[in-house]
């Protein structure tokens, strides 16, 4: 038997009230190995970090982390994970350093430990002048930062970062991505959920697509853009353009089918990702005598996975929201009193 | 899983300290984490230093003069114990709302996903409202001694009215607590806690004496725990106490029955608290 995996579920399933969060999820993240868990809000992603973080308890199913039963090894799970939630859970009221020892202390290290590991972390993460304020005079970003960092201070090797960069300006995310890199390049196990593909996509070694509480797919970023298929050219014609000839063109240069709109004299197709496409089909049209007034390639993107295996849209990209984090994070704690997204 | 140990990453070698010891490491960070911000904000503490003395100058100088202590006796010696009594109570509403406020903040979970010892919130939460308890009780003698109390028996008797008010007071707090677990906004707490605190306070003996009040409201009265605080207190200050003359058993021996509510309280309250604590991680 080789290493145990980091994260392991099978068939969880959660249910609040008729609500069904999750619904035979099952998951596996290998040490080391960082996962990405996108949907849409109310996919089950929360309920199945809450899970996971011993913080709610399955209907049925299993989970494991490092090996360790949620339900029944849950002191144990609690030495070796780190959880940062959507809001930033923080007392406003102590300073930023003061925030990290306290919880440095009740993660089990001594004081001193806690003390001498805060200071590193506000270096790392650029918060050492704002260490001695209050946190409710930080910024979204800020917050955020020391919240991260507080998820670290007892060198967790799982970390369960639930939507981290919600609600934070372009700027913030950045350095949060940063972060989050730089602590998946030191060999950190990291769950992420996220609403945004892009973020899957920047971040993630291994996604994993969840709807109504199951896994609708999974697999590298790569391998799920191949799922939904290769990229597609779409060649629009000259007036007065054989579109019959500049079919048998099109397709002898692609794998797929070919499709013809007489109407608009366009001619669209699957094609692989491979450098130099565009030129070739242009040349070999060309080359036909065949005159090309526009060519357009898309590549299929994380947005066109979910569309395609969940059969609606998810969240729109990253959009700067003008809620300032605190109200944020107010809205969704609400919401995890009942039924979590 | 007899082969999954080998791969498991190495206890922390601090775990090894004993359970018991971590319980009392977190209840001391917990509870001075609160402490803490009561030192930034002082003016967090207005319910136990602002509104007592609020209270104590207006049923001095306004009710006071029109409330006859059956008896005798000066209103303002009387005053005290009730005030007591009533501060104690009033603090129970803070600990609801500081609960609800940690929990929909978030921070109770992070807590909850540390290896912090699971009763070490709920702990840490009333003992430090219990060291606010002290300084509202310091409070109203400050302000006692201000308008004419004073204590007329040995400092024993004296220390043993203070013991028994912070017992109830403690043991009060666990009814805040569990308000806190059952109510979802700090606001609500807030208004529920005015709701049921306040009547517990004024159907008692804490500022009027029951002997005016009508045959079936004396009897809940004199059976109210505020109404035992308060004349316990006053019997052991060596202050008026009319209640020394209502044969109810409460108002006969007023330190036992505080002591027995006290321990009906603590065993109902706490272990409640504690359940719908845990509660909360079923979902």
């Amino acid at each position: 038997m080789g290493e145990i995996p980091a994260i392991e579920t099978e068939r969880l399933a959660k249910s609040f009230g008729s609500t069904q969060a999750l619904s035979g999820l099952d998951l596996t993240v290998r040490q080391g190995g960082i996962l990405g868990l996108l949907g849409p809000n109310g996919a089950g992603k929360t309920t199945a970090v809450r899970v996971l973080t011993t913080l709610l308890r399955p209907d049925a199913g299993r989970a494991r982390v490092l090996g360790f039963d949620v339900v029944r090894e849950a002191a144990e799970v609690r030495h070796h994970i780190g959880l940062t939630g959507q809001y930033a859970a923080l007392d406003d009221y102590l300073t930023g350093r003061a925030n990290l020892v306290m919880i440095g202390q009740l993660g089990r290290l001594s004081r001193s430990q806690a003390s001498r590991r805060a200071s590193e972390l506000l270096d790392r993460f650029e918060l050492t002048e704002a260490a001695g304020r209050a946190v409710k005079t930080y910024s979204g970003g800020m917050r955020r930062r020391l919240d991260l960092a507080a998820s670290l201070i007892g060198r967790p090797e799982v970390l369960f970062l639930d939507e981290p960069t919600t609600g934070l300006d372009p700027n913030s995310r950045a350095v949060m991505w940063e972060i989050i890199r730089e602590l998946a390049a030191e060999g950190t196990t990291l769950l992420l959920t996220t609403q945004y593909l892009d973020e899957a996509d920047q971040l993630a070694s291994q996604v994993a697509v969840i709807d109504a509480g199951r896994v609708v797919a999974e697999g590298t970023p790569g391998q799920l853009k191949a799922k939904v298929g290769e990229d597609r050219i779409a060649v629009q014609l000259a007036p007065g353009s054989d579109l019959a000839a500049a079919v048998a063109v099109v397709r002898a240069q692609t794998t797929g089918p070919v499709e013809a709109d007489p109407g608009q004299l366009l001619v669209t197709a699957q094609m692989p990702a491979r450098d130099g496409i565009t030129t070739d089909v242009v040349r070999a049209l060309d080359t036909a005598g065949i005159r090309v007034s526009d060519v357009t390639l898309r590549r299929s993107s994380l947005d066109d996975v979910f569309m395609i295996l969940t059969g609606h849209r998810a969240a729109p990209g990253p959009a700067p929201e003008s809620t300032p984090a605190g109200d944020a994070g107010r809205d969704t704690a609400t919401e995890h009193g009942g039924a979590a997204a | 899983m007899t082969t999954a140990t080998i791969s498991h990453p190495p206890r922390r070698a601090a775990s090894r300290r004993s359970n018991l010891r971590w319980l009392i490491s977190d209840v001391a960070v917990l509870t001075r984490r609160i402490l803490a911000r009561i030192a930034r904000e002082p003016e967090t503490l207005m319910d136990v230093t602002i509104q007592p003395i609020l209270f104590v100058l207006m049923f001095a100088y306004v009710f006071g003069g029109a409330i006859p202590l059956p008896g005798g006796g000066s209103y303002h010696e009387y005053l005290v114990g009730g005030m007591l009594a009533m501060g104690l109570a009033m603090t129970a509403p803070g600990t609801a709302v500081a609960l609800v406020t940690d929990m929909s903040s978030g921070l109770i979970d992070r807590f909850r996903s540390l290896p912090t010892a699971r009763s070490a919130v709920l702990a840490g939460r009333t003992i430090a409202d219990l060291v606010t308890q002290v300084i509202g009780a310091a409070v109203v003698a400050g302000v006692g001694l201000a308008i004419g109390w004073r204590i007329h028996s040995s400092v024993a008797d004296a220390a043993a009215a203070f013991g028994l008010a912070l017992l109830f007071g403690y043991a009060f707090t666990w009814t805040g607590a569990c308000l806190g677990m059952v109510l979802r906004s700090p606001e609500s707490a807030q208004q529920l806690g005015f709701v049921l605190f306040l009547p517990l306070t004024f159907v008692s003996n804490a500022f009027v004496p029951t002997q005016g009040m009508p045959g079936w409201l004396q009897a809940v009265a004199n059976w109210n725990p505020m109404s035992a605080l308060a004349a316990a207190s006053r019997e052991l200050f060596g202050n008026p106490n009319p209640a020394a003359s209502v044969p109810a058993w409460p108002m006969q021996h007023p330190e036992l029955a505080v002591i027995g509510w006290s321990a009906v309280l603590l065993a109902v309250f706490a272990p409640l608290a504690v359940h719908l604590y845990r509660r909360k991680a079923a979902g």
